[in-house]
């Protein structure tokens, strides 16, 4: 599938973006062209007339695939995407404001502050950029950015993000299931786990000069976790590429667990036999699990995961609001954990 | 001659009221920002950790006095001792409120819990509960009824308010391993207290009403 740019693209002034030659970019008659052409494939899907697995899927929604629907707020260059299809892929909640998820959030590798990332973060090369992706794979993969940007079509997913802290957002991400991207390795009957590292260099990342955590950034999900629909590999927020403080230019989202599960400046995908501990698990045993599946049943040793505080939503002394099992997204993933003692696997 | 000019200004009437002034200026800014959505995304987490570090900035500001006063010879500045003090506790106060009104909606169920359940709940109460006697004997009257040294050594208590306001600010950030904030605060706290025991000659010397 070609990479869709718009002219606009060419002309934006964003710093470390390296932009595409005219003849690289597909004419916006063709791209408007292949849109129709999805929606009459989705029509013949709910009819029940097509059999492929590609088409079946997307028959799962009510709706007809349709362009992205936020408001692009014009800061950084467009990533034009169709509304996913995916189950629960597209949350009903009201949108959390641009300026807000990007100006307070954690990334302690620009520092511990939630300010901090939105300052500091500009000093992040994201071109070039190389995912490698190792381990139990059958096809060892080093992508650059410009192929993982074509490997998968880019979808809308409006996702609640829940922080361990006890506050929440809605964001519109753009990307594809990571599910795309692991097939193209091939994984091995051994790939049990899988591993993302992200960027630690300390030449752009201020903090990681601090020893606050062990550097690199390590997260882990079970392979079935990581082959869910819902987990994103996102390369973008409101219809634009990801700003650097966000994670750019391509992390993960895993809207069922704790936000810092889904791993920012991703660099390293690597599938394992056995799970690796993540840098929090390091960092403080006792309070940080390997799931940490949202849960309002299990507290954070320091406080109640109860309820969550919306950010952006009802002002000063609006009541928390309680917090939602699996964040909401039980239906969709629950079943992964059938069995489980959540209580015991926090 | 230069330092007693400083003494006599001092000494000033207005010397009180202008701190007052000073004193209240964070929480004007505070409230400022919550009546103008001012106070980031997260207004209600903001006003509660802004609060907390303002207790504890004006509490280590109060224990700055004795090392200064003998250290630069400013006598005078005792008679504002009382006056930092008491902004510490009165920040402390909404640091409590603002926790009980914005995070537990006043539910006193959910807020004997939260104090049950962890530690750094249990050692900001504890930390308020030491505070509360002191601020509640700060005034003319107390001091008179309760005698000189009587009141001195209570008061000596301000040591356990300080070393458990930091422990409580130290449990709370642990969490995220954000502790390089908590330790700025703690080396002052080190040299203000450091400075005691070596001046006086001994932790227990400390203790004791000179």
């Amino acid at each position: 599938m070609p990479l869709i740019l718009t002219s606009r693209h060419a002309a934006h002034p964003d710093s470390g973006q390296v932009h595409p030659v005219p003849s690289e970019i597909t004419p916006r008659a063709l791209y408007a062209t292949r849109r129709q052409w999805l929606r009459g494939a989705v029509l013949l899907g709910s009819g029940g007339l097509a059999a492929s697995d590609w088409s079946s899927a997307l028959a799962q929604t009510s709706a007809p695939a349709s362009a992205a629907t936020v408001t692009r707020p014009g800061k950084r260059s467009a990533l034009p995407a169709v509304r996913s299809s995916v189950p629960g892929a597209l949350a009903v909640d009201k949108l959390t404001s641009y300026e807000h998820i990007t100006t307070y959030n954690n990334f302690y590798e620009f520092g511990t502050d939630k300010s901090d990332p939105a300052e500091y973060a500009h000093t992040l090369k994201t071109r070039p950029w190389t995912l490698s992706i190792e381990g139990e794979v059958g096809r060892p993969l080093k992508l650059g950015l410009d192929d993982l940007l074509k490997l998968g079509a880019m979808e809308e997913r409006i996702y609640r993000l829940r922080c361990v802290e006890g506050w929440s957002m809605v964001i519109p991400w753009v990307g594809y299931s990571l599910s795309t991207l692991l097939q193209r390795a091939q994984p091995t009957s051994r790939a049990k786990f899988v591993e993302f590292i992200s960027l630690a260099d300390a030449q752009q990342m201020p903090g990681v000069r601090s020893s606050v955590l062990d550097w690199p950034y390590v997260e882990g999900l079970r392979i079935d976790e990581a082959m869910h629909p819902l987990t994103l590999m996102a390369f973008g927020l409101y219809g634009e590429v990801l700003p650097p403080q966000n994670g750019a230019p391509l992390r993960l989202v895993v809207p069922w667990k704790y936000g810092f599960k889904s791993a920012k400046s991703i660099v390293t995908v690597r599938l394992t036999e056995k799970p690796r501990p993540s840098s929090w698990m390091l960092a403080n045993p006792r309070e940080y699990g390997y799931y940490s599946n949202v849960n309002p049943t299990v507290d954070h040793p320091r406080w109640s995961q109860a309820t969550e505080r919306r950010i952006g939503e009802g002002g000063l002394f609006a009541p928390r609001k309680p917090t939602l099992m699996f964040n909401g997204y039980g239906a969709q993933v629950a079943q992964l954990y059938a069995g489980m003692d959540l209580r015991k696997f926090y | 001659m230069a330092l007693s000019m400083a003494n006599q200004w001092l000494l000033k009437p207005w010397g009180k009221p202008l701190l007052w002034a000073v004193a209240a200026v964070p929480a004007v800014a505070l409230l400022v920002g919550a009546l103008t959505d001012g106070l980031g995304a997260n207004p209600a987490q903001t006003l509660i950790q802004e609060t907390g570090e303002w207790a504890l900035r004006w509490l280590w500001l109060t224990l700055l006095v004795t090392p200064l006063r003998e250290m630069a010879a400013l006598p005078a500045l005792l008679r504002y001792r009382r006056t930092l003090g008491v902004t510490a506790f009165v920040y402390a106060v909404l640091h409590l409120l603002s926790y009980a009104w914005l995070d537990k909606g006043w539910v006193l169920d959910d807020i004997v819990a939260d104090v049950f359940k962890r530690n750094f709940i249990l050692v900001g109460m504890l930390t308020f509960l030491v505070m509360l006697p002191l601020a509640l004997t700060s005034f003319n009257a107390a001091i008179r009824a309760l005698g000189g040294r009587k009141w001195q050594l209570l008061h000596k208590l301000v040591y356990a308010v300080s070393l458990l306001g930091l422990l409580h600010f130290y449990l709370k950030k642990a969490a995220k391993n954000d502790v390089s904030e908590v330790m700025v605060y703690a080396v002052i706290l080190a040299l203000l207290l450091g400075w005691r025991v070596v001046r006086r000659g001994g932790i227990l010397a400390m203790l004791r009403v000179r």
